[in-house]
């Protein structure tokens, strides 16, 4: 029962991540009158993420400052449905982001496009290996969208974030220096690419050296002063390393602080709460539509916000969570395959090759910002003959430097001793001489990888938690093995040549630790499809079930890519809101028909 | 990174008598702490009838008032000092834990929200059995795990080392136990020695590399030895210049270089 009404907007937004952001401009940049819920603090670039209390490891790695407190929420774990799933209950495999801006904060800012061969997935696997070639149990399917329908919709995101790059594929022709795989794009990206520092310059001699097709990075971070057509202004990166995992003090890093949000609150039909955790979407008696959200306020108020449109916004495992708690869509059933709400949960498989030099050559590891460097894709999507691998999906592999964080980003050697003297001499001689190669590789949704709400524990609220059912499976075990020696191949052919290579990958027969981070790239459990026995949302993210529920992120992703979310998400969420005000406003009900 | 080793390493270290001495004495001499007292530690020439009741072991050689604890009582102080003089040992390379005021470090982490486990999920049912790959899941906060794991600690060396406490150890010895609660070798019957030693090094490593604005990396001593500039954060015009030595040492949050 709640405690407060309020009055009723035309739209409210929940979560002020990314996909809030775009959706509550956009929406009000149409005339709408909208209410955005953030459950974390209001925060900005000044003071929140100021120089110098920014540069602090402790504060925003260790101790995850920019993340959701674990004690309000988290998410339980399991690998396999015959476990007892138990919460995580510190920060490890994953974090969420917590707070206005929510993850698109503490980002990195790569920003990556998805090519046909990846949206259309399943097509294009059976129809180059044929149907065998696809596991039963990987439950794979297409996307709703084509490169081509998305491609003005990363153009928008991209002009937006300021991101700089190099393009490969200028309307279908090669452009010499970007990435030969990407698919066509109309204009360049909206800033050059950022300088390349020292060991992503050897990275790219030594990949173009074995015959891969390294190029910049697309990074959205500024190269250039720029100011996007929101007006917002963004000036040059000054490599600080205290980029990944923080706040941008330096008004570079694209973030819905530096892109959207004054923009947007200069809009009088806007109006940001925070500190309001929804609980719930309503729904009327027939359960086919919304009429707004129930909220619980930072002192402990139920309140109600009506609404005609709810847009899902918050991150891919909170929108999941709200769908079951809702009772929106029918929950996914792994016995039977039945019901879609939780389905294809994936994640990401990532590698790193760590690289020493002698103690002649200056790594300088220090000078580092999220997302600038060199990647190659000639083994990600589908880039290379899948045919003789026996695995499906692949990497992006790169060379990206973020900073020389002593406390978790020093490099030793194998066989370092795990303390004492021993390894202080090894952090001492390695520190300014190493580096790592990345790979980050696709994983495959399966037919017993999904969410569901935990029987067992709760939150704050006393709501049950989400509960993941997840384990690695050989596939992609193989997969980062083969792009990680790959990777070493590269690593070895630099030039100042190295003292040592390790590879620090995965394998076939792992289990999911939820211990050690591994990505925050989550994808699934609403995912975008053609029909409504096959997905939650339709390809404008618009309920099957509800249709004036909106569902945006990456939860909207049918199994999950090598490469990084947020283009796509971005691209996404303005595909839906360009949608939603020129067709949905005008006659409100299904974008598509079931 | 693979953080597994090789072998229990003990390598010969300048922690030395001295060193041992102080974290010895400390423990088990009456409050008699006084600025002169300070001085004569840090020259060395420390004597039971003279030597603060706490030392900082790594207080200037004009030494201000030795940091008093707020959480750990002065026999648990003692088994940190001695613990985080293993884990990092001060040695030609470069200062220890100990120097740089990391025992002070985690003195205040207990006192804040981390050692409150603030941010945990810790709603139970607790299942402290579970499989490794479901990570921590023990009802103990760091505070708990501390106090119990000290004590567990102690209890074990005067079991196992014909009644002397940990700090009464050789460092051989110390080594031997520290690393044998690392691989499953060493257990305890009250709390689990495995997440102690866990926590014990995150918070050491913590200690020594973070901003001194934490009360632990003194004079940010160790960012100088490896060369890391701390708080500089602007490095434009390094990008350009590849592969060139960098000049700076650090600077830390506070402006201190």
């Amino acid at each position: 029962m709640a405690n407060i009404t309020k009055p009723k907007v035309d739209a409210v937004v929940v979560g002020m991540g990314w996909t809030g952001s775009i959706m509550a401009i956009e929406l009000a940049d149409a005339g709408l009158t909208v209410v955005g819920l953030e459950r974390g603090e209001n925060r900005d670039t000044y003071p929140d993420f100021a120089y110098p209390k920014i540069a602090d490891e402790l504060t925003y790695v260790q101790r995850s400052k920019l993340m959701q407190s674990l004690a309000h929420e988290t998410v339980t774990i399991r690998r396999h449905a015959s476990e007892a799933a138990l919460p995580l209950r510190q920060y490890g495999a994953f974090l969420f982001g917590d707070g206005v801006g929510g993850s698109g904060v503490h980002w990195n800012g790569f920003t990556y496009r998805a090519t046909d061969a990846e949206l259309k997935l399943r097509s294009h696997y059976e129809q180059r290996y044929g149907k065998d070639f696809i596991p039963d149990d990987m439950t794979i399917q297409d996307w709703p969208v084509s490169a081509a329908e998305l491609e003005p919709f990363y153009d928008r995101f991209e002009y937006v974030a300021g991101t700089s790059g190099q393009a490969g594929n200028l309307n279908g022709q090669p452009v010499s220096g970007g990435n030969p795989f990407e698919a066509p794009r109309s204009r360049d990206y909206a800033l050059p690419p950022l300088p390349t520092a020292y060991p992503s310059m050897l990275f790219e001699q030594a990949a173009r050296e074995v015959g891969y097709h390294p190029y910049p990075t697309p990074a959205s971070i500024a190269s250039k002063a720029y100011t996007n057509p929101y007006g917002m202004q963004l000036g040059p990166c000054n490599f600080c390393g205290y980029c990944e995992l923080f706040g941008c003090y330096m008004f570079s890093k694209a973030s819905p602080q530096t892109c959207i949000l004054p923009a947007l609150a200069r809009k009088p039909n806007f109006e940001l709460r925070d500190r309001s955790a929804v609980v719930k979407v309503n729904l009327d008696s027939t359960g086919k539509r919304a009429t707004g959200v129930t909220y619980i306020d930072a002192q402990g108020r139920t309140v109600e916000q009506p609404a005609d449109i709810v847009a899902l916004c918050a991150y891919q495992m909170h929108n999941v969570r709200l769908l079951l708690l809702s009772g929106i869509g029918k929950p996914y059933d792994p016995a039977t395959g039945e019901g879609t709400v939780g389905k294809n949960y994936a994640y990401q498989k990532n590698s790193k090759i760590p690289v020493f030099f002698d103690k002649d050559v200056a790594i300088n590891p220090f000078i580092g910002s999220g997302s600038g460097g060199v990647v190659y894709d000639d083994f990600n999507a589908d880039n290379f003959d899948h045919g003789p691998l026996n695995f499906i999906g692949g990497a992006i592999t790169f060379a990206t430097v973020t900073g020389g964080r002593p406390i978790a980003q020093a490099l030793v050697p194998p066989g370092t001793p795990k303390w004492g003297s021993g390894w202080k001499k090894a952090v001492k001689d390695h520190y300014l001489h190493s580096f790592a190669i990345s790979t980050q590789g696709s994983v495959m949704s399966y037919r017993d990888n999904y969410l569901d709400l935990d029987p067992t524990y709760k939150d704050a609220y006393g709501l049950p938690l989400l509960r993941m059912t997840f384990d690695w499976k050989d596939n992609e075990g193989r997969m980062t093995q083969f792009v990680s020696h790959k990777a070493a191949d590269v690593a070895r052919a630099m030039n100042p040549k190295p003292t040592s290579v390790a590879i620090n990958a995965g394998k076939p027969g792992d289990h999911f630790d939820t211990g050690p981070y591994q990505s925050t790239h989550t994808t699934g459990g609403a995912i975008a499809g053609d029909r409504p026995d096959n997905s939650v949302v339709n390809k404008y993210l618009q309920s099957w079930d509800v249709p004036n529920v909106f569902v945006a992120g990456a939860c909207s992703f049918p199994q999950n890519l090598g490469i990084n979310p947020t283009g796509t998400i971005g691209a996404m969420t303005y595909y839906a809101a360009k949608t939603i005000r020129e067709t949905y406003l005008k006659n409100p009900g299904p974008l598509v028909q079931a | 990174m693979d953080d597994k080793h090789d072998a229990v390493s003990t390598p010969p270290s300048i922690a030395s008598s001295r060193r041992r001495f102080l974290i010895q004495t400390v423990a088990v001499l009456p409050v008699a702490g006084s600025l002169a007292a300070c001085d004569r530690v840090a020259d060395g020439n420390a004597s039971a009838s003279t030597t603060a009741t706490i030392s900082t072991a790594g207080a200037d050689s004009h030494c201000a008032t030795p940091y008093q604890p707020k959480f750990f009582k002065p026999d648990e102080w003692s088994v940190i000092q001695a613990a985080i003089d293993r884990l990092i040992p001060a040695d030609a390379e470069g200062p220890g834990a100990l120097e740089l005021d990391v025992a002070a470090f985690i003195d205040k982490q207990m006192e804040g929200a981390f050692g409150h486990a603030a941010t945990w999920y810790m709603q139970g049912p607790f299942q402290p059995d579970a499989t490794p790959l479901a990570g921590y899941q023990s009802p103990m906060t760091p505070r708990d795990l501390y106090r119990t794991g000290i004590a567990a600690l102690n209890n074990h060396c005067q079991a196992h080392f014909g009644g002397k406490p940990f700090v009464q150890l050789t460092a051989a010895q110390q080594d031997r136990l520290l690393h044998g609660m690392d691989t499953g070798e060493v257990t305890f019957e009250q709390t689990s020695a495995g997440h102690f030693i866990a926590l014990l090094w995150q918070n050491t490593k913590e200690g020594y590399f973070s901003d001194p604005v934490h009360g632990g990396n003194k004079h940010a001593a160790s960012w100088t030895m490896i060369g890391f500039p701390g708080a500089r954060a602007d490095y434009l015009d390094w990008v350009a210049q590849p592969g060139k030595v960098y000049p700076l040492g650090p600077v830390t949050i506070e402006g201190n270089t």
